[in-house]
């Protein structure tokens, strides 16, 4: 109903986006003795919420690197462009930041289909983007590195946790109508039948962007639950819909300890604009909390705080995925010693970079990395409380192992191979190889 | 312990081996010595199980195994315990094997004498939780309560002995019950005990079979789960009377879900109605389309949170009446900011209606980005002052106060504006201009002065639809884009230019809604009803109430 709205918005957003990306970048063209760094966040627009504070732990790592006297003796130079939460402005804004900004390498997106919409783009012409949001996995590229979660280092843990230590038995699975919960979910729903779980124990739910009336499904819920079994929410619920579905929860009394939720978009910043007292108790599952106790944590608490001049400004995932992303691939530079894209992809495999949970993060030849899968409750000051957590690390699986077409699949960028979806079972590259 | 390594069998050594044995006995049993005087004022529970050294082991299981046996443990700091490990206040010493817990002050005391410690918090661990440990928390809360002398909190503590349906509890209920002279709560403990009782498979049949009579009569969603549970591993008749009961129950809820739909459309309505009824003046009577309007709500919203912001550092007595410092002051911001768009940009576009849907699109943009500029991209908080939160019980349904005092609100506001439109001289005269604006003018009316108050109220009734919805939704740059369309579609269904006609328009949309979306699920229920909506304008143009004669053509 909101589609014209929402393709004004876009057409509008695009030319103001167009305005603010001139104008961050005639105002950081400078000479050639840098390395430019494009950072591909919305910073208007729906997801704004989301991307603002990625772009600015980029500008903050940037500015950090320099310090330390940047990067093969060259300073960096962020190039900031905003795609206005328009898909297909992220196409546009990234074949600008590679072709006219030469950017070596770009942070950026947020939303699968934001990924998707600049895939080609970065494939066509050879340059590198790091994702740094969880995500539902099925895709390798050879021009992208996913520094978040996929769906085994994420959904398939939480289940497990909820499994084993809650007695789960009854499944919600509730979704926003996009392809990430619908691929979550398609994994997860194979996953719960290979372990057992009955159809008639699974109940799947979606609701539109936004939605914001959710009494009905919460009753739906409630009345799902009530069946003497012990049951638990899964929710890829995305952005937005989280407040008023918590706040619902609340209103009608569904308790952590009753039906449990489990969040896997419900991070720190999420949860600030919510008074978190009912929701004490429900979970999220993520490879990084604020609240992980540890020294080089803490110190990137205090220099974020520090660099937003706001004491009450708090860290999520995403932010640490971009981390440990910016750090692998300094790294991978100085290694090849050059920011040629060649020189680099071959370079970043295998880069290991320490984490913020207190161990090191690898990059793996399927270009995603590994990683330690946590489990928190959500605490009265709105933050999280580890309740479990993997025992090591865990490698990123982009095909996932519970769905048929993709089980057989692998990606590998090594040389020779050097094949996104190399099928076992044959022996052939589907074609996602160069 | 260790026990020393045994020699492997060599005959010489049976002599020493069994020195050693015995050694390891005697070992062992001054060691369990030693524990004991250590633990000596501890409670020791059945199976020699130590409720306090199960709380220092910082271990999740230990923890809650130690508060499942708190209450049976006749330890008379235990209420003090779990207070403490609710508020967050229960601290450890692992090596020591020490409990502390801290008053509201921050004074420490030993848990197992009660006697004040000097330890400090800072260099303990705190008692961690998980929802496990909440569980058996809640339900060593629920039977430790149960003799309070407040009735509230023996009434929380007898719903929270229901739902555990801890078998240990039952004497602590028995006792309860023999004392409780507020007959509601007896009910609920009645309740309860039937609860552990029908699922007591130890209990005889017929305290089983009245049992399940009495979670048949309480006749709520709790009650099916406790039959649903029993008739899944119970036999002969219990089983056949709990799959009776639940069955009876669920053919009873089944109404109830109607008059629940009911409700919920209801309350989704009065939302649609808030969100429209400002849309109702400046489209539905003075015929601009204005695509701000949502701004105009989240600007509401916004200035709801800049009171709360306020109350909460300067005045915090009125933070739970914030909002009613909030509706006055968002109507005059909000019908502020209004006037000035009608000043500035509307009235050079009237009768162009292309051009003012672009200005005001593009109006919307900008205060979206100042918004976000101002206040941050991020959600602000919110939150429900006490008598919007929580909910109460009208037969099977739960109604929630936020929700009903909104249906209150939006009701309210409905019948202000047409008070104000039928009964006052402004609203006499804005209804002249947009009847006929010449006519109007001739008789000595200001028209440009109308216009720009009409469009003005339009506005501050938007911005008090902001307060209202910022108790549900999301305080954010956002809020408004998503209530446009909707608003545009009541006003357009009800029939442009009639109050009434938004207000049933608003209701029926919002109960249709949720009729359908049971059925057919939140995304297909929306689909469907926008395809109606269609339909049914095709059939009639003008809407549910059509304006008739001269007026149309205004």
């Amino acid at each position: 109903m909101s589609l014209t709205r929402r393709i004004m918005l876009r057409t509008a957003g695009a030319a103001l986006g167009g305005a603010l990306a001139f104008a961050s970048t005639s105002a950081f063209a400078q000479g050639a003795g840098t390395i430019k760094v494009g950072v591909l966040h919305s910073l208007s627009g729906t997801m704004a919420i989301s991307e603002t504070t990625l772009k600015d732990v980029m500008l903050m790592l940037i500015e950090e690197q320099n310090k330390k006297g940047g990067l093969l003796g060259k300073k960096l130079e962020p190039v900031v462009v905003d795609p206005a939460s328009n898909w297909p402005l992220f196409a546009e804004k990234a074949r600008e930041l590679i072709s006219k900004d030469k950017v070596s390498a770009t942070f950026g997106c947020w939303t699968s289909v934001s990924r998707k919409s600049v895939l080609p783009v970065f494939e066509e012409l050879n340059s590198i983007l790091f994702y740094p949001v969880q995500y539902e996995g099925e895709e390798s590229s050879k021009n992208i590195f996913y520094t978040g979660a996929a769906p085994n280092q994420q959904a398939i843990p939480a289940v497990d946790y909820l499994m084993a230590s809650e007695k789960v038995q009854r499944w919600v699975l509730a979704g926003t109508d996009y392809v990430y919960p619908r691929t979550t979910n398609k994994i997860l729903e194979a996953y719960l039948k290979a372990k057992g779980v009955k159809q008639e124990d699974i109940m799947i739910n979606y609701t539109p962007f936004g939605h914001s009336d959710w009494q009905t499904i919460v009753a739906d819920i409630k009345k799902f639950g009530s069946a003497g079994k012990k049951t638990a929410v899964v929710s890829t619920i995305n952005g937005d819909a989280n407040v008023p579905f918590y706040k619902e929860l609340g209103n009608a009394g569904v308790k952590a300890t009753d039906i449990p939720v489990v969040a896997f978009s419900v991070g720190e910043e999420e949860l600030a604009g919510i008074d978190t007292k009912p929701l004490v108790g429900h979970l999220a599952a993520w490879n990084y909390f604020q609240s992980v106790d540890n020294a080089d944590n803490k110190a990137f608490i205090e220099k974020w705080k520090t660099f937003t001049k706001n004491p009450k400004r708090v860290t999520n995932d995403p932010m640490e995925a971009h981390v440990i992303g910016f750090n692998m691939w300094v790294k991978a530079v100085e290694k090849a010693g050059t920011t040629d894209t060649e020189a680099v992809l071959d370079a970043m495999i295998g880069v290991s970079v320490p984490n913020l949970t207190g161990g090191y993060s690898t990059m793996m030849p399927n270009h995603h990395i590994t990683k330690p899968v946590l489990i928190g409750e959500v605490q009265a000051d709105g933050q999280f409380n580890t309740v479990w957590q993997t025992s090591g690390l865990v490698v990123g699986d982009e095909w996932s192992d519970y769905l048929e077409g993709s089980k057989d699949m692998i990606s590998d960028w090594r040389k020779p191979l050097s094949c996104g979806n190399f099928n076992v079972k044959t022996g052939k590259c589907g074609g996602a190889g160069k | 312990m260790n026990m020393p390594s045994r020699p492997r069998a060599l005959p010489l050594e049976t002599k020493a081996k069994s020195l050693t044995e015995t050694l390891s006995v005697l070992a062992a049993a001054f060691f369990l010595l030693m524990l004991a005087l250590i633990a000596a004022p501890h409670a020791r529970a059945q199976g020699g199980f130590d409720v306090i050294i199960g709380l220092t082991t910082d271990k999740f299981p230990d923890t809650e195994r130690a508060l499942n046996e708190l209450p049976g443990a006749g330890l008379a700091t235990a209420p003090d315990i779990v207070e403490a490990l609710v508020a967050n206040r229960l601290y450890l010493n692992g090596p020591a094997r020490k409990l502390y817990f801290a008053d509201e002050a921050g004074k420490m005391f030993d848990a197992a004498t009660g006697e004040s410690a000097d330890v400090m918090a800072s260099a303990l661990k705190k008692v961690r939780i998980n929802n496990a440990v909440r569980r058996s928390l809640d339900a060593a809360r629920g039977a430790l309560t149960l003799m309070s002398p407040d009735p509230a909190k023996r009434k929380a503590a007898a719903d929270s002995v229901f739902k555990s349906r801890d078998a240990t509890a039952l004497p602590l209920l028995e006792a309860a019950l023999a004392k409780e002279t507020v007959s509601a709560n007896r009910k609920i403990l009645e309740e309860a005990r039937a609860a552990i009782v029908a699922g007591d498979s130890g209990a005889n049949e017929v305290q089983r079979l009245e049992a399940i009579d009495i979670l048949k009569s309480r006749g709520d969603q709790d009650a099916v789960s406790v039959l649903t549970t029993i008739a899944s591993w119970s036999e002969g008749r219990v089983k056949a009377a709990a799959d009776s009961a639940s069955s009876v129950i669920q053919a009873k809820l089944a109404l109830w879900r109607n008059v629940q739909n009911i409700w919920y459309g209801l309350s989704l309505g009065s939302v649609l109605l808030l969100a429209a009824i400002g849309l109702a003046i400046t489209f539905g009577v003075m015929g601009i389309i204005n695509m701000a309007h949502g701004e105009m709500v989240m600007l509401g919203a916004y200035t709801t949170f800049a009171v709360q912001e306020w109350a909460r550092t300067s005045h915090p007595g009125l933070l739970n009446y914030s909002l009613f410092i909030a509706i006055p002051l968002a109507f005059l911001v909000t019908a502020a900011v209004g006037i000035l768009i009608e000043r500035v940009v509307i009235r050079f576009l009237y009768g162009r209606p292309l051009e003012t849907l672009l200005a005001t699109f593009g109006i919307s943009l900008i205060l979206q980005q100042a918004v976000r500029t101002i206040f941050g991209a991020n959600n602000r908080e919110v939150s429900a002052p006490s008598f919007m939160a929580g909910s109460f019980d009208f037969g099977s349904l739960q109604i929630g106060y936020g929700r009903m005092w909104i249906i209150v609100f939006a009701l309210a506001v409905f019948f202000a504006l047409q008070f104000v439109l039928r009964a006052t001289s402004f609203g006499l005269r804005m209804r002249a201009v947009t009847q006929n604006r010449r006519m109007a003018s001739s008789m000595g009316i200001d028209t440009n002065r109308i216009d720009a108050m009409a469009f003005g109220l339009g506005s501050g009734i938007a911005g008090m639809a902001g307060v209202a919805l910022s108790q549900i939704d999301n305080v954010s740059p956002n809020l408004g884009q998503s209530y446009i369309i909707d608003s545009f579609m009541v006003v357009v269904f009800g029939g442009v230019g009639n109050l009434w006609g938004t207000l049933l328009g608003a209701l029926t949309l919002g109960v249709a809604n949720k009729f359908l979306e049971p059925i057919a699920g939140a995304v297909l229920g929306k689909i469907l009803l926008l395809v109606f909506i269609i339909l049914f304008i095709q059939k009639r143009p003008r809407g549910l109430f059509a304006l008739k004669g001269r007026a149309v053509e205004a």
